[in-house]
């Protein structure tokens, strides 16, 4: 299969401000919050980051995303290093995530237009996409409402949509489903499983072991920044479902301090 | 594809705005609107307490030893004067209650003859008379005036030995020999510059917190910055959009000011000229306007990038203000503009300094262009500084 991002010892420190210090019940003043990350994710796979909150599963994808630089290592999504190319890496891809917002005054259809003239997309290109995009989440009928007054259902798919406006080819999410009622949650991973029918990489992160169950080819299993497993559900899970797998390999590192 | 990006900002920027018909309101209409409105009642307002007599009953005023010949001098002051029955302690004791429209007038006794006794290069005290009045009793301080207006008058003509300045006829030439329109320009020179530097920053204010921080505690500045758009891109286009409706609000305001100062002047009434300046400087004006916002802008920008949400932004923002005041207050502390071209590279300074000179017809061509270059200079480096902050992960992200 071919390789379309591949991650190479990334590292990202923290430093604390003294209420996080409290927060996190630690008297250190740096947090390492991704230590020496690698792995590959090969074109037209659903690659899942799988670990409990706080493993750094957000901070890694942020990172891909380009919106944080690493402190150490490098990733290449489709050829473009994420350290020197910035640009060219966040046209490669779509990134989704609930810390992003839409701004409510504006209707979903001025955000599309608008986001894909800042992606450069090609205007009957455009219209053609927004028009089959919009009927498959059924935004079409609240194309010229304004986001304010949709509901937190149809934000979302909005969100969704406006986040793939230039068909990238590799999709990033953080928690796809997290929040979601469950008929966006379904429609959500219905499309992913589309997306990846279509050749489209998708990188998600989750703590959901039957969201990783259903969707994804590989997983990488990160504890405290660390990655500790990263193969195919099969290798991984020996015979044991996933849950009780996970418990087993949390167990053997939970000595894993950073 | 550069331009691209920061048009399609500039684009959404405009958008936003002009499409929110409160903002539009509360930030374009209203600071001209409320400026006309509160300066013209202004005007009114000191007209009627300067130049108009309220119609209000006559002041009594007790008059102790009033010497007969005095008396043809009072003919044409509206009061009703008491020579009898006056007790001192008393009339003290009413003229302490603001409600009383009294005053109070003590002539020497033999007012006449000491006067007509009097040698003004003896070393004695000349005869004195004293009013007693309330100041705040609006009758009772009028009459006091017009008492000492007329007493005056009379003390001068007693010893009339010559005239300075009188004017023989209503052909008579003005002795002040200096243009009105400069003299109205001077005042406004040292005015208006703080007044606008003001209203900029205040049009600045509404709406550069709202667009930096504002979509930072939105969250929705995150979703621009996963776009391939380059953070300079982002910091330009904000920069330039939030700059037009910043100077759209300082125009709305100059507008209002404009508008109103014939009525604050009493320009009809004085046949005052309040075509004072011609187009050119109209433009230069502008000029500097629109560069001292650019500049504005930038700051405001950045301080409210560096904030977490608007309430911090605005407060962040407080010490700009206050610059600006004392800034602004700078021609009438130095009694115009200053003439040294280095100080024209100080920011906001140069640009308060270069408009107080056109304004006052003394603008120098090195001096705008020192001004207006150097603003540009200084926007542009805002503009690099933003452009570093949209790609601080610190700034935006940190918590």
């Amino acid at each position: 299969m071919e390789e379309i991002l591949r991650v190479e010892g990334l590292c990202k420190t923290f430093t604390l401000s003294k209420k996080q210090q409290k927060i996190e019940r630690t008297k250190s003043k740096q947090k390492v919050a991704v230590d020496n990350l690698t792995f590959t994710a090969n074109r037209g796979e659903i690659f899942g980051l799988l670990g409990p909150n706080g493993a750094g599963k957000t901070t890694t994808l942020r990172m891909l995303a380009t919106l944080i630089k690493p402190d150490k290592g490098d990733a290449w999504v489709d050829g473009c290093s994420i350290v020197a190319q910035p640009e060219k890496v966040r046209a490669k891809i779509g990134f989704l995530t609930s810390e992003l917002k839409l701004e409510d005054f504006f209707t979903p259809n001025y955000l599309f237009d608008f986001f894909s003239n800042l992606h450069q997309v090609d205007p009957s290109v455009m219209a053609e996409r927004k028009k089959s995009m919009f009927e498959r989440f059924g935004i079409d009928k609240f194309a010229e409402v304004k986001v304010k007054d949709l509901s937190t259902g149809m934000k979302q798919k909005v969100s969704l949509v406006i986040s793939l406006v230039h068909n990238p080819d590799i999709i990033i999410f953080d928690e796809p489903t997290n929040g979601l009622d469950v008929l966006t949650a379904r429609t959500v991973t219905d499309y992913l499983q589309e997306l990846r029918a279509e050749g489209k990489t998708i990188i998600l992160s989750t703590h959901i072991f039957s969201l990783v169950e259903k969707l994804c080819d590989r997983v990488g299993i990160i504890i405290n920044g660390k990655l500790t497993h990263c193969d195919t559900l099969q290798a991984i899970c020996d015979g044991l479902s996933l849950e009780d797998r996970f418990f087993e390999i949390y167990k053997e590192n939970e000595d894993l301090t950073i | 594809m550069k331009i691209n990006n920061t048009l399609t900002i500039i684009k959404k920027e405009f958008t936003r705005f002009f499409s929110d018909r409160s903002m539009v309101f509360t930030t374009v209409i209203m600071p001209g609107l409320l400026i006309y409105i509160i300066y013209s009642l202004m005007g009114d307002n000191m007209s009627e307490s300067n130049f108009t007599v309220e119609a209000t009953e006559p002041t009594t005023v007790y008059v102790e030893n009033l010497p007969p010949s005095i008396l043809p001098l009072f003919d044409s002051i509206p009061m009703n004067i008491v020579t009898h029955d006056i007790v001192s302690e008393d009339i003290m004791k009413q003229l302490g209650d603001k409600e009383n429209n009294i005053a109070y007038m003590i002539f020497p006794e033999n007012f006449d003859s000491l006067v007509a006794n009097y040698v003004p290069a003896s070393e004695t005290l000349a005869p004195n008379i004293k009013i007693f009045y309330n100041s705040v009793n609006d009758g009772s301080s009028m009459t006091y005036h017009m008492l000492d207006g007329a007493l005056n008058a009379y003390e001068d003509s007693y010893c009339n030995r010559f005239d300075v300045n009188r004017y023989d006829d209503a052909d008579s030439p003005s002795f002040d020999q200096s243009d009105e329109s400069e003299v109205i320009s001077n005042v406004l020179s040292q005015l208006i510059p703080m007044l606008l530097l003001m209203l900029l920053f205040s049009g600045c204010m509404a709406v550069g917190p709202a667009s930096i921080a504002g979509e930072k505690e939105r969250g929705t500045i995150a979703t621009l910055l996963v776009t391939p758009m380059k953070r300079s891109q982002l910091a330009l286009g904000k920069i330039i959009s939030l700059s037009v409706f910043a100077t759209l609000s300082g125009l709305s305001s100059f507008i209002g000011i404009i508008l109103s100062l014939p009525k604050m002047f009493h320009a009809d009434e004085l046949n005052m000229d309040t075509n004072l300046y011609s187009a050119s400087e109209y433009i230069l004006l502008l000029l500097v306007l629109l560069s001292t916002v650019l500049v504005l802008i930038s700051v405001i920008s950045n301080l409210s990038a560096i904030a977490k949400d608007v309430k911090q932004a605005s407060t962040i923002n407080i010490p700009v203000s206050l610059m600006m005041i004392v800034v602004g207050m700078m021609p009438m502390i130095m009694g115009g503009a200053t003439e040294n071209p280095t100080l024209y590279l100080i920011p906001f300074y140069n640009s308060v300094m270069a408009m107080t000179a056109v304004m006052a017809h003394e603008a120098t061509v090195l001096t705008l262009v020192l001004t207006i270059c150097s603003n540009l200079v200084y926007a542009g480096l805002g503009a690099w500084i933003l452009t570093k902050l949209f790609d601080s992960e610190k700034v935006m992200f940190g918590k």
